[in-house]
């Protein structure tokens, strides 16, 4: 067990666990943070996806002992409201089936709108490809995508 | 109007003193109306609520609560349900806030709870008008009281009581408290359909605000002080159980409580339905959290052995059965082979029309096809999982569940607690696809809280997931045709069967439609386990009889649509048979539909179309697919669909979920399989169990509903099975060969 100081959606919090935890299960189990969704565990299908330091982001495939001081955004921090122009365009586009997969959606379209104000068609599927949605709702997911990037 | 009789399930609209499900009232702070996102606002909590019935209760300011009974894993009752009781009550839906009801077999009678076959809806139609209607007549009444007026005068809208004479209005809200003492009316009036003001207009998913902020609402969310985090692990491989277990490595591990063995269904335990389960011997490790169990599941060391062949007493769907399991670890090229055998034998006649073996000694054309598919897992984004704690004699669960109901029983037998000391809630499910319409992991959970006296929430990985499944079955469907000189179909042969279930609809299209008819059926025992899979059975017969039916109308130098247009005629005026499972002008409605949207038959440079049509759980359903090559890849472009379910209640939300189930058939029709190697699943995750992605999914689909006002039908299911059909046509056109075995592309790589 260490001691972790971690920056998370802008506030500082601290965590004693086993270096080797994915910062998934720190979020879960130990920051209560359960927005960020387990899926595989071996990066192939974005449930978890955070952003660290802006970048998108497997959490179950970072060690907390990995982080450092970089700071990690969580889908409840994306915005204080709820209000963050992917969300805004995810709720009128009404997105989600199950919604078990769209927070880690939403993180990765967030991502990729930060790096990419108005990405091609290619551009999404290339960001957007690490995102199982077993309900299906990648045509809506890409309709949103581009309302917030027109928005 | 309609009047109807509300004493069927009466039971279910009597009123309680205490508030409907107990603690309903508490964290209701951010809770939202069910208006749009952009125009949100946050209900103002009225001081008092008036429970009305099981359904709905009514605050004194006016807002209403409606309990949504069934289990919401994506199809959108949690929405659409509500949506009908509103229209009845005729409130206006942005005073309408949504709960979710605990399970409560009693209380919730009009829907059973139980999600699964596409018949919430269908189902629920009559009893949850009936909710909202008893409601508001029980407003009329009181207000009848209070201005002493006939209450036939009393007219209502938007969550308001008129008595025009008098000029006398109120807001339910100043009703509500004397409604919740008046009896439950004997008979009610329906709305004209005409009249519906919610119901067939777009509603916004009422929980789309938490999901996209995150908020705790699925199974594996649930926490609970002292909770402890379980895992189990089962045997490798189906046809194997248990031998012996070496837990004190585990134990050791950090952070571990106790590992020990669990068995979740006792010997002489006479198995329901749903009790499906090949392991029901396990080991269980509990701890305090989910990273440290998993390791600890790494260092558990334990022996397995193959089981005997043995047998056990099942009390499903068609009665008491002795079910035998055999012995032996299986693999998917052995079922392959005993399939191609089996494929070739006469089998079990299961209908016969004419004479069918004349017909095809008499033609001028036979065309003979034979189809195949994979088993399939459903891999729901959630894993299984549930929340239990056991303490004495009472039981607290809540997690995801398909059929709550069932499993009850279940629980209450495995640990001898009656079932009024189990509660159950009902957590949004991360899917469902029927694979939680099998509860073991609940049964697990229970005895797991019981075992280390404490609450627990058992968490699946996804590698438990997929490989303790409860597959959708292989199978196989060979086909025959026989065409006249000109052309003309004159019989028609399936014979179909599969590990372990036969998919063949004896009685579904194209049965009463061709005067020599024959359906024939097998079946391979195993000792794999199997369930339902969205549209159980059409999901595979769907695509092999659209497919073949494609074929022959080219062989007969038929347009596929025309063809099959020709067919239903002959079915709607002049059926064979009696026993036909179909309305042939349904049917052709929405070909007909389909046709006219897509623009059938102007063809487009490098774009190659398949057609498409099924008929199953009351809806109807077409596709015509459009497909490009890019690379020599095939690219689904569009999908055109049209779909008859009757009344739509929210359209939007039945088109997105139209689109999801296109989107999960062509991604399973390109790349899904299960296989298995001495009884073990060959896959284990996502990185060799291939989902469809992103750059696969339809670029556009467009859902076309055909006008309708008979009572509302199935969604979930229906636009699953033709897809598979529209594909393999679609990709004829594009490659020239005819794809007769699933997946169509194989395993292509993995993306991630
Ligand atoms: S849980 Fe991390 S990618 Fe699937
Ligand atoms: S909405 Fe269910 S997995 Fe994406």
């Amino acid at each position: 067990m260490a001691v972790y100081k971690l920056n998370i959606n802008g506030k500082k919090l601290q965590v004693d666990v086993d270096p080797t935890t994915p910062m998934l299960w720190v979020l879960r189990d130990h920051l209560d943070l359960t927005g960020t969704k387990y899926g595989c565990g071996i990066a192939q299908c974005g449930a978890c996806t955070i952003h660290l330091d802006g970048n998108a982001m497997r959490s179950c495939q970072l060690p907390v002992s990995a982080v450092g001081d970089q700071s990690i955004t969580t889908i409840e921090g994306l915005s204080e409201n709820g209000d963050h122009p992917v969300q805004k365009a995810w709720l009128e586009h009404d997105v989600p089936q199950c919604g078990y997969c769209q927070a880690g959606q939403i993180m990765s379209a967030a991502a990729l709108l930060q790096n990419n104000a108005s990405p091609s068609d290619a551009d999404i599927d290339t960001a957007m490809n690490g995102n199982i949605c077993r309900c299906g709702t990648y045509t809506r997911i890409k309709a949103a995508i581009k309302t917030a990037a027109n928005g | 109007m309609t009047l109807i009789k509300t004493s069927y399930n009466r039971r279910s609209f009597l009123k309680t003193s205490a508030l409907a499900g107990g603690g309903l009232m508490i964290g209701f702070n951010w809770l939202t109306s069910c208006q749009a996102a952009a125009e949100e606002e946050v209900l103002q909590m009225p001081d008092e609520w008036f429970d009305i019935n099981a359904y709905l209760k009514i605050g004194d300011n006016g807002v209403v609560t409606i309990l949504s009974p069934n289990p919401e894993f994506g199809q959108n009752v949690k929405t659409s349900m509500p949506m009908i009781i509103a229209e009845e009550l005729d409130v206006d839906w942005k005073n309408v806030i949504v709960e979710q009801a605990n399970f409560n077999a009693e209380r919730y009678t009009a829907t059973n709870q139980f999600s699964g076959g596409s018949a919430g809806i269908r189902r629920g139609w009559e009893g949850l008008r009936m909710a909202g209607a008893t409601a508001r007549q029980m407003l009329c009444e009181a207000a009848a009281a209070a201005w002493e007026v006939p209450v036939g005068e009393i007219t209502t809208a938007a969550g308001m009581l008129h008595h025009e004479a008098s000029g006398k209005s109120a807001g339910y809200g100043e009703m509500a408290s004397a409604a919740a003492q008046i009896p439950v009316p004997k008979e009610v009036e329906l709305k004209d359909n005409k009249d519906f003001k919610i119901i067939g207009t777009s509603r916004k998913n009422v929980d789309g605000k938490k999901i996209v902020t995150g908020q705790p609402m699925f199974g594996v969310d649930k926490k609970k002080e002292g909770m402890l985090i379980a895992m189990i692990a089962h045997p490798p491989a189906f046809g194997m159980q248990l031998k012996s277990a070496d837990t004190d490595a585990a134990k050791g591990m950090p952070g571990i409580r106790d590992v020990f063995t669990i068995k979740t269904l006792q010997d002489d335990y006479e198995r329901a339905g749903f009790d499906t389960n090949a392991f029901p011997e396990m080991i269980a490790i509990v701890g305090n959290s989910t990273w440290e169990v998993m390791n600890a599941k790494k260092a558990l060391k334990a022996e397995w052995e193959p089981f005997s062949e043995h047998s056990m007493v099942v009390n499903g769907w068609g009665g008491k059965q002795e079910v035998t399991i055999p012995a032996g670890l299986e693999s998917t090229t052995s079922h392959r082979e005993e399939m191609a055998k089996l494929a070739e034998q006469p089998a079990k006649v299961s209908r016969k029309d004419g004479d069918p073996e004349t017909a095809f000694k008499n033609a001028a054309q036979v065309i003979e096809r034979t189809y195949t598919a994979p088993f399939l897992a459903h891999n729901c984004m959630e894993p299984m999982n549930f929340f239990a704690h056991v303490q004495g004699d009472k039981v607290e669960l809540a997690g995801p569940i398909q059929g709550p109901g069932v499993i009850e029983q279940t629980v209450s037998a495995r640990l001898d607690i009656p079932v009024e000391n189990i509660e159950i809630e009902l957590t949004r499910m991360g899917g469902g696809f029927g694979r939680r319409a099998y509860g073991h992991y609940i049964v697990e959970a229970a005895l797991i809280s019981q075992k280390v006296n404490a609450p627990v929430k058992l968490m699946y990985t996804r590698e438990d997931d997929m490989t303790f499944g409860i597959y959708r079955p292989s199978y196989s469907a060979t086909y025959r045709a026989a065409l006249d000189e000109n052309g003309n179909l004159t019989a028609f042969h399936v014979k179909g069967g599969g590990v372990p279930e036969s998919p063949v609809f004896a009685n579904r299209f194209p049965a009463g439609a061709i005067d020599n008819y024959l359906a024939e059926e097998w079946s391979i025992d195993s000792n794999i386990t199997i369930g339902a899979f969205r549209a159980p059975r059409s999901n595979f017969i769907a695509g092999a009889e659209q497919s073949f039916l494609d074929e022959v109308a080219e062989a007969a130098g038929r347009d596929p649509i025309e063809f099959r247009l020709e067919l239903l005629e002959r079915a709607k005026n002049d059926p064979v048979g009696e026993r036909n499972d179909y309305d042939a002008a349904r049917y052709a409605g929405v070909l007909e539909l389909v046709r006219e949207k897509s623009n059938w038959g102007q063809e487009q440079p490098n774009v190659y179309r398949g057609v498409s049509a099924y008929f199953c759980h009351a809806t109807y359903v077409a596709h015509v697919l459009d497909l490009v090559m890019e690379n020599g890849k095939p690219r689904v472009e569009n999908v055109c669909c049209a779909i008859d379910c009757g009344i739509v209640v929210n359209p939007d939300a039945a088109a997105n979920m139209a689109e999801g189930a296109i989107t999960d058939g062509v991604g399973n029709a390109f790349f899904g399989a299960m296989t298995f190697k001495d009884g073990a699943p060959e896959k284990k995750n996502f990185d060799t169990y291939r989902m469809i992605r992103m750059s696969e999914a339809p670029r556009n689909i467009d859902v076309h509903f055909v006008p309708s006002d008979v009572d509302p039908t199935g969604m979930g299911e229906p636009p699953f099975p033709p897809i598979f059909g529209a594909v393999a046509n679609a990709m004829y056109k594009a490659t020239d060969k005819r794809s007769y075995h699933q997946p169509f592309l194989g395993d292509q790589e993995v993306l991630g």
